[in-house]
């Protein structure tokens, strides 16, 4: 689940750069950079949900 | 090869050079604000580890750091991509061999670049707290300095692709950042969240149901003092970077300084103001976090926002730093006792987003989010994974006596305060 999370979180960034490499219009592209921020949203919770687990002390 | 910047004049070097004269007191605020939050019996070693951080990043950012930073106008690595160029990464000389150390803007920005490699490395050490060894913070912090900075850096004030979106894509100038709410805060705020989750919680800090246990700061009287430091080596981060690495004239240092102090003020307020809300009484601690949280909301829009936004983006962005440090302990177990990620990356990334409805440049907000999504897409899989390496290579976790003991004996050999008596909430688990 974390290492998806993390891979949620690059996959989001590509789409972003993808977005800037391939789209002129500025609308389509902010629709694009926003979706790929929403992905990446969706990894850091992935990534979260991995340290609530154990909620006691981790050592 | 990038866009040449502006010279300087040699009134705005010399009015630049004593601008960083006052940098120092950022990192200086901070150290203290760590430790005045972290328990007495780290505290020696909390401002050691301070001292330690800052002298780490200042010798490996001019060791390799500016070697990957550059300044905008010099020559870096380019990527050719949908028939344009994009600047990834300088392509300076190791060891600063070459730069002319003489009255120009590049020696200038090389060192307020090793303050403020400095500043951001303090960053994690608030998260880090009485339990991160002090070899594996310098550890860290040589990777921070050496390359997780300067690449970001570089593509926000080095004339990288983010700087060039403006060019290249017609989003506004490109991503803007005056002082450093990005390069500076966000990624020491997001180092800070990739350590809070290696490290682990303090001990005795979360019970077997899962609930945290308050372990209050052990100096009120310095965290507030520290604030005030901050804020002098604030008005000379905010306006030295603005004039040296975004363009800004020197006319506009009077609404630099104005804007930096109204959003400071404004998020302390508006912090105290909630905790008094929700918990009857101002909150001493959460009202410090409030007002560096302005401070550094402040920082990226502060050449160009009028005073009434900075007074509203320092407002939000005490509100937001107050509940985030509750939420971030409470609902996502992260024990950050300097309260850095909420101070440094929720707060830094308000401001970068606050900054775009602000400028009257078409598309701008476009550029900021493309920042955010670089900063959570990239520099925090980045940053997390070259301190999970390292913790593997060089344990960062103290051993459990160390946290029993304290810091301070365990790593030092000696207390912070041996003639007083240890604190009752502080007591040995």
């Amino acid at each position: 689940m974390r290492l998806m999370g993390f891979l949620f979180l690059l996959a989001g960034w590509l789409l972003v750069l993808a977005a800037l490499v391939l789209l002129k219009a500025a609308a389509p592209m902010a629709a694009f950079i926003v979706a790929g921020i929403a992905v990446e949203a969706v990894g850091l919770v992935f990534v979260a949900r991995t340290y609530l687990a154990p909620r006691g002390d981790r050592e | 090869m990038n866009p040449q910047p502006a010279a300087l004049s040699d009134t705005a070097f010399a009015f630049c050079f004593v601008l960083v004269l006052l940098v120092p007191l950022a990192p200086a605020g901070l150290a203290l604000i760590n430790t005045g939050l972290g328990r007495s019996r780290s505290a020696a070693h909390s401002m050691l580890s301070s001292l330690c951080v800052v002298a780490v990043a200042a010798l490996v950012y001019v060791v390799c750091g500016f070697a990957w930073q550059g300044y905008a106008g010099h020559v870096s690595y380019v990527v050719r991509a949908g028939g344009r160029e994009w600047s990834w990464i300088a392509d300076e000389p190791l060891f600063l061999r070459g730069l002319l150390l003489q009255v120009s803007p590049v020696p200038l920005a090389v060192w307020l670049e090793t303050l403020s490699v400095g500043l951001a490395a303090l960053i994690p050490l608030g998260s880090g707290a009485d339990r991160w060894r002090l070899s594996a913070a310098c550890l860290s912090t040589a990777l921070f300095a050496g390359f997780t900075y300067p690449l970001f850096a570089h593509w926000v004030w080095g004339g990288g692709w983010l700087a060039q979106l403006g060019a290249n894509c017609g989003l506004g100038r490109g991503f803007l950042d005056a002082g450093g709410a990005a390069p500076i805060h966000v990624t020491g705020g997001l180092t800070a969240l990739a350590l809070a989750w290696i490290l682990g919680p303090r001990r005795g800090k979360y019970g077997s149901d899962g609930m945290p246990s308050a372990i209050p700061g052990h100096n009120a009287v310095l965290v507030l003092l520290a604030c005030l430091l901050a804020w002098l080596g604030w008005l000379g981060l905010n306006t030295a970077s603005a004039i040296l690495f975004s363009g800004v004239g020197p006319e506009r240092v009077v609404l630099i300084g104005l804007n930096t102090t109204l959003a400071a003020a404004a998020a302390a307020l508006a912090a105290a103001a909630l905790t008094r809300a929700r918990f009857g009484r101002p909150d001493a601690s959460l009202s410090a976090n409030g007002w560096v949280g302005g401070l550094v909301a402040g920082s990226a829009s502060c050449a160009w926002v009028p005073p009434a936004g900075a007074i509203l983006i320092g407002a939000v962005a005490g509100a937001l730093v107050a509940l985030s440090v509750e939420w971030l302990e409470l609902r996502l177990s992260i024990d950050d006792p300097g309260g850095s990620v909420s101070v440094h990356a929720v707060a830094g990334i308000w401001g970068i987003l606050a900054l775009g409805p602000f400028t009257p440049y078409p598309n701008q907000w476009i550029a900021q989010l493309v920042g955010l999504a670089t900063l959570l897409g990239l520099v925090l899989p980045l940053t997390y994974g070259l301190n999970l390496l390292l913790d593997r290579i060089h344990h960062q976790r103290v051993e459990p006596e160390g946290e029993r003991q304290g810091m301070d004996l365990y790593e030092l050999g000696a207390g912070a305060y041996p003639e007083f008596l240890t604190h009752s909430d502080d007591f040995l688990r």
